[in-house]
């Protein structure tokens, strides 16, 4: 999708997450137009106005703003919203029906039952601790060494996957650390931590009942998640489209007043 | 002691009250020009200045109250009927750990028996009140120190190493009334058994208070108790109406005097007047908060250090509680105890409070509630400290939505502790909670 006419831009939509600001245009017709994506920084405020801005100068015109995520409240919007509400909107935009939503993100899993209007119908989210959450995942790699792009590649490697006990990140941390050291092959390992936190992930999915499992969230993008998460609930998991924006894309349709 | 129970008594009748309308008088006056509670709230309620007064008066007694009179420590679901004719000046532990709790001073206080070794895994009452005890720091001035701790294992088990530890602390006798845990109905045996330990205590609490226990004594305490039960119930009920008269949280804050002055003629004279000022705001269509447009059902004991964060932004939002799990709970156990048999009565009475029922009677109280005060969504609080209360929630949770059709959260959170309560996040999901009810 690649910019649109002048004009053309009827919301933009701010996800202010903990870790990653997300940041689209839409049409009046809920079409994504444009996209921003870039780590948070501690002055969220300002980092989402210059987002913004950028938005405003690809698309033209002045749409008017939803916002959502931990910053939201930072931001001069129209309309602020949870990002609970928001993820079930724009996940609804994105899978055109309702179902059960996983979204894990960088501090928060949350799993949204979506009712047939887009709407909230229960949800869940992980204990207060980051413990089962994409930072989970990101420090315990970055620990190890293994970039983001080879996760995957390391993970389907595995000849099997080496048990990780602990889904608390400091814990995990010099667990698999002394694995290491005690020679178990690091593939395994990797492969052993998605495991484990896609354990810990499936009983909340279960708690949601059933439906089509759809999945946002910047950890979508990490394949050895969603198929360890497939392999522990037994049931295929839907990755959605660009599934880092649902957030944002949510929050701009909200401000059109549109749930999906 | 005549120069102690004279300063005690003057405390309590002459001296405390012209204190107190001083002081309340000092407040209006540098309060004047600022507005009563407004923003999404109702008017305040008049009475509240009375509740305070009375509180006020019953700490500051309490100051003078040892070597004045027996002075008494007990848990909040003692048969304290069977003391008060003996003279005894109660103080309640979780009321005054609640109390920490508001002014936020509980992780002090818990530091200081976390060094002596005490788990942060305790519940918080039970470190605020052992930190109180080996700091001295009390926002009430000064607590009495006890003749005899009386406590009873209804609300949970917690309570018994606490007060083992009290006794250990201030060297003085500890009556324990066990009362067995009711899966379902009572057993045919497990009310002898806690009328025997109930007669026993008043045996104890005889030879500490030095006399014997008038009968009719007895009998007017229980009939006063009964009937503050039955007043608290109907300042509750009040909340029928729509919109309700009051707040769920200001609920948690009129409640002090059922807890702590249950069976004295003050504490119905009090209740009277919230009542009648309740029904009198029902009447004139004056809702707790401006714009009802939703009524909650809150479980649990309430984040006491959060209550006017949690209500404002519940309020500003159209969100009530209309009931609690936890008001309720004095307005239940209470109205069953009968003077004609005030031994019987209380052993029935304090074995059937809400902590010490099976999951499913829990369930059926909050169904019954949920459906009383037309409750569209409720709150469970998963409160870290107390486990008796939470435990089992996941499973409530699950039921109340499925059975009653209504939205349920569950927060995790602390009641006095507010290191366990995330409060970003925390409010996030509350504020999700509202949004899904669109
Ligand atoms: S554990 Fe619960 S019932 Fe026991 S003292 Fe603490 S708050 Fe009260």
């Amino acid at each position: 999708m690649s910019a649109a006419a002048p004009g053309g831009a009827a919301a933009l939509g701010l996800d202010a997450g903990s870790t990653t600001l997300k940041a689209v245009a839409i049409d009046a017709a809920g079409r994504i137009l444009a996209r921003r994506v870039e780590p948070s920084h501690p002055r969220i405020g300002e980092q989402a106005e210059r987002l913004l801005a950028a938005l405003r100068a690809e698309v033209g015109g002045e749409p008017p703003v939803g916002a959502t995520g931990y910053g939201r409240k930072r931001v001069a919007a129209g309309r602020a919203l949870t990002e609970i509400t928001c993820h079930a909107r724009g996940a609804f935009a994105l899978a055109g029906r309702p179902g059960v939503l996983l979204d894990m993100g960088g501090q928060d899993t949350k799993v949204i039952r979506v009712g047939p209007g887009g709407e909230v119908q229960d949800f869940a989210m992980n204990d207060k601790c980051a413990a089962g959450t994409g930072r989970f995942l990101e420090v315990i790699l970055a620990r190890l060494h293994v970039p983001l792009a080879e996760v995957a590649e390391q993970a389907a490697r595995a000849a099997r996957p080496v048990t990780v006990s602990s889904t608390c990140t400091v814990f995990a941390e010099s667990e698999v650390i002394s694995l290491l050291a005690s020679g178990e092959p690091l593939e395994g390992i990797v492969k052993g931590l998605h495991a484990a936190l896609a354990s810990r992930t499936a009983a909340m999915v279960r708690g949601a009942g059933e439906g089509e499992l759809l999945m946002s969230g910047g950890v979508a993008l990490n394949a050895a998640m969603v198929a360890a998460l497939a392999e522990a609930l037994g049931r295929p998991v839907r990755v959605l489209p660009e599934p880092q924006l649902a957030g944002a894309l949510g929050a701009a349709l909200a401000v059109l007043g549109r749930s999906g | 002691m005549i120069l102690r129970r004279t300063q005690y008594e003057l405390a309590r009748r002459v001296v405390g009250p012209t204190l107190l309308r001083l002081e309340a008088w000092q407040k209006a006056r540098a309060r004047s020009g600022r507005g009563p509670r407004g923003g999404p709230f109702g008017p305040p309620l008049e009475s509240t200045r009375k509740l305070k007064e009375l509180l006020s008066l019953h700490y500051l007694a309490g100051r003078y109250a040892d070597g004045a009179v027996p002075v008494a420590w007990v848990t909040s679901g003692f048969p304290v009927e069977l003391l008060r004719p003996l003279g005894f000046h109660a103080v309640y532990p979780e009321n005054h750990a609640a109390m920490c709790g508001v002014q936020r001073i509980v992780p002090e206080l818990s530091d200081a028996v976390e060094q002596q070794g005490y788990s942060r895994d305790l519940c918080s009452y039970a470190r605020t009140d052992l930190g109180s005890v080996v700091t001295g720091k009390t926002p009430a001035g000064r607590l009495p120190r006890p003749d005899l701790l009386c406590c009873c294992t209804n609300i949970c088990q917690t309570v018994l190493y606490w007060y083992k530890a009290l006794a250990a602390h201030f060297q003085v006798p500890l009556v324990l009334v066990d009362t067995p845990y009711v899966y379902g109905e009572v057993r045919a045996h497990d009310l002898p058994y806690v009328r025997a330990q109930l007669e026993e205590l008043v045996a104890v609490a005889e030879r500490v208070a030095g006399r014997r226990v008038d009968p009719e004594e007895l009998r007017a305490v229980t009939v006063r108790a009964r009937e503050g039960s039955r007043l608290w119930g109907e300042c509750l009920a009040t909340s029928r109406a729509r919109p309700a008269p009051w707040t769920g949280f200001d609920g948690f804050f009129h409640m002090a005097p059922i807890v702590a002055l249950r069976g004295g003629e003050e504490c119905n004279a009090y209740y009277r007047l919230l009542r009648d000022e309740l029904q009198d705001r029902v009447k004139r269509g004056i809702g707790g908060i401006r714009e009802e447009r939703h009524r909650l059902l809150w479980d649990n004991l309430p984040m006491w250090f959060a209550v006017r964060e949690l209500s404002t932004l519940l309020a500003e939002r159209g969100f009530n509680f209309a009931c609690t799990s936890y008001t309720n709970a004095w307005a239940e156990a209470g109205v069953q105890v009968d003077p004609a048999d005030p031994y019987g009565s209380a052993a029935r009475a304090y074995t059937h409070v809400i902590l010490n029922q099976d999951l499913s009677n829990r369930l059926g109280i909050l169904r019954r509630l949920a459906r009383e005060y037309s409750c569209d969504g409720a709150v469970l609080h998963s409160d870290r400290s107390c486990k008796p209360y939470s435990i089992g929630q996941v499973d409530l949770r699950e039921r109340l939505a499925r059975e009653l059709s209504v939205k349920v959260l569950l927060l995790d959170a602390d009641h006095s502790d507010p290191r366990a309560w995330a409060a970003e996040p925390g409010e996030n999901r509350l504020t999700a909670f509202m949004e899904s009810f669109g």
